[in-house]
């Protein structure tokens, strides 16, 4: 469903990535692993047409999505959770939860989508008067979470959704991307925590200074040696 | 100024209440708001402090000057029944241009504040100042959304200038009694509050009328900026914002 070709780019005239190729199918569930600057952020936000500068392709079921304005990509069926989740502070966790479902706002799927979210996370039904930005951590990665399936995704991009959060949280949101997944959409998952990913995901992409150097299983992923020492360090 | 103007001209041709050509105003000047955004600021919102003051002071000089032109450096009102008329409640006596000016104020906040809390627009514009790239991939239209914003601020102050217009009269240069004035308030209330710059006003308007009670009226703005710069020293980022 996803496919990209030859993909380079950055927030310069220096690029950041450097020709990468990754493709996605229908109910899959990718991931990319990488050191810390690897550029993994880089290329979900070219998908997401919020990287300054992309060269290449990136092609959406058939159609080049490649130099979209970002605000047009959401209403195609991608949602993002970005890097530090980016929930709307001053806002009340339902009108973050809206504002994911502004793309689809003159339809009628919103409170269907609404109610999704709330059984998928309970939790922020509760919370859904309060303020998002006095939430923890954890409850801000469901807000994100909850805010970019309010568009009714086929793809989820999540960027290191178990970034700063205690254990028992990063188990609560890993049961949910695979809840997620379940439900039929695509999921591209990033992390430094590989161990994470891998568990998660069917297959993966091992990224190097803006470089696919390793691409297969999950499982297979999982026993390479190269992967093993410098990934999951074993 | 222009807000002024636009109700000055549907009073003196058509015989429109400035009040009740308020609303017409808002929408006239904000469509100027929206244009003076998408095709001057909007390319500078990035640009360093001093090239956004050259631009808008600059658009500032060129509206006064084209005013100046069209209109002439006369003062112009309005001449309306209730002008000279008051309220009298007890021994307080409330002018009826200014209770009509406040209660005007009164609506136009609550529709702001409700289009602001509920509707889609509002959410995005709240939703792009607080964090723009986000928005973005919601799906917000940052740009638009700044057009809209701008729009709506500079249709507001003609709203303003509108209902006044019973009071005061207007001139080319009408602005700038007020801009001090509105920066007090602005920063007395705390930078980027809706509800600091609500209690800013209150404030500022109580202050100003007290004072005149006890000092002479020319004085009136000097006792105000030792309040201001007192409150400062005690709450740096204004009346209702934390540090
Ligand atoms: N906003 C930015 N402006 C300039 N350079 C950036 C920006 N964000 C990231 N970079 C640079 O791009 C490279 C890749 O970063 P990123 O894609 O965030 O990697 P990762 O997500 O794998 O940690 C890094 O060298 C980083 O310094
Ligand atoms: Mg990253």
């Amino acid at each position: 469903m996803l496919k990209i070709e030859n993909l380079s780019g950055g927030y310069s005239e220096i690029d950041i990535l450097h020709g990468v190729a990754i493709s996605i199918e229908p109910g899959e569930t990718v991931t990319i692993i990488g050191a810390n600057t690897a550029g993994k952020t880089s290329i979900l936000r070219a998908i997401s047409g919020v990287l300054p500068r992309v060269v290449g392709m990136i092609v959406l079921d058939g159609q080049a999505i490649t130099h979209k304005p970002a605000h047009e990509i959401p209403a195609l069926g991608i949602g993002h959770v970005p890097e530090g989740r980016h929930v709307f502070p001053r806002m009340t966790v339902e009108d973050n939860l809206f504002m994911g479902a502004y793309s689809a706002r003159r339809k009628a799927k919103i409170s269907s989508a609404l109610e999704g979210v709330y059984k998928l996370f309970p939790r922020l039904l509760e919370r859904r008067k309060q303020m998002a930005g006095s939430l923890s951590g954890g409850e801000q990665q469901m807000v994100a979470i909850g805010r970019a399936l309010m568009c009714n995704p086929k793809l989820l991009l999540l960027d290191e959704p178990s970034l700063g959060l205690a254990p028992i949280v990063v188990d609560e949101v890993h049961e949910a991307i695979l809840a997620i997944n379940a439900s039929g959409v695509s999921v591209l998952l990033v992390e430094q925590n590989a161990s994470l990913a891998l568990s998660v995901a069917s297959r993966g992409y091992v990224l190097e200074d803006g470089r696919v150097v390793l691409q297969d299983t999950a499982e297979a992923l999982r026993t390479n040696p190269e992967v093993r020492r410098a990934y999951l360090g074993i | 100024m222009l807000g002024m103007y636009a109700v000055w001209f549907t009073w003196s041709i058509f015989e429109i209440d400035p009040i009740l050509g308020s609303p017409l105003a808002f929408i006239i000047i904000f469509f100027v708001g929206y244009v003076i955004q998408k095709f001057f600021i909007h390319h500078i919102m990035k640009a360093p402090a001093a090239a956004q003051i050259f631009l808008t002071v600059g658009l500032m000089v060129v509206l006064e000057n084209m005013a100046l032109m069209v209109f002439g450096s006369d003062f112009r009102s309005v001449a309306v029944t209730y002008q000279t008329e008051s309220i009298h409640l007890g021994e307080i006596f409330i002018s009826k241009s200014y209770l009509y000016a406040f209660l005007a104020a009164l609506v136009i906040t609550g529709l702001l504040w409700t289009l602001l809390a509920t509707s889609w627009i509002g959410r995005a514009i709240r939703a792009v100042a607080q964090d723009a790239m986000m928005a973005e991939l919601v799906g917000v239209n940052a740009t638009t959304t700044y057009n809209i914003a701008f729009g709506l601020g500079v249709g507001l102050t003609a709203f303003g200038g509108a209902v006044i217009l019973p009071y005061i009269s207007v001139s080319p240069t009408i602005g700038s009694h007020f801009s001090v004035l509105m920066f007090t308030v602005v920063v007395l209330g705390g930078l980027g509050s809706v509800a600091g710059a609500l209690a800013g006003g209150i404030v500022v308007g109580v202050i100003q009328s007290l004072s005149s009670l006890v000092f002479p009226i020319h004085l009136q703005n000097l006792i105000l900026f030792i309040i201001f710069i007192a409150v400062l020293v005690v709450r740096p980022n204004g009346l209702l914002k934390e540090g």
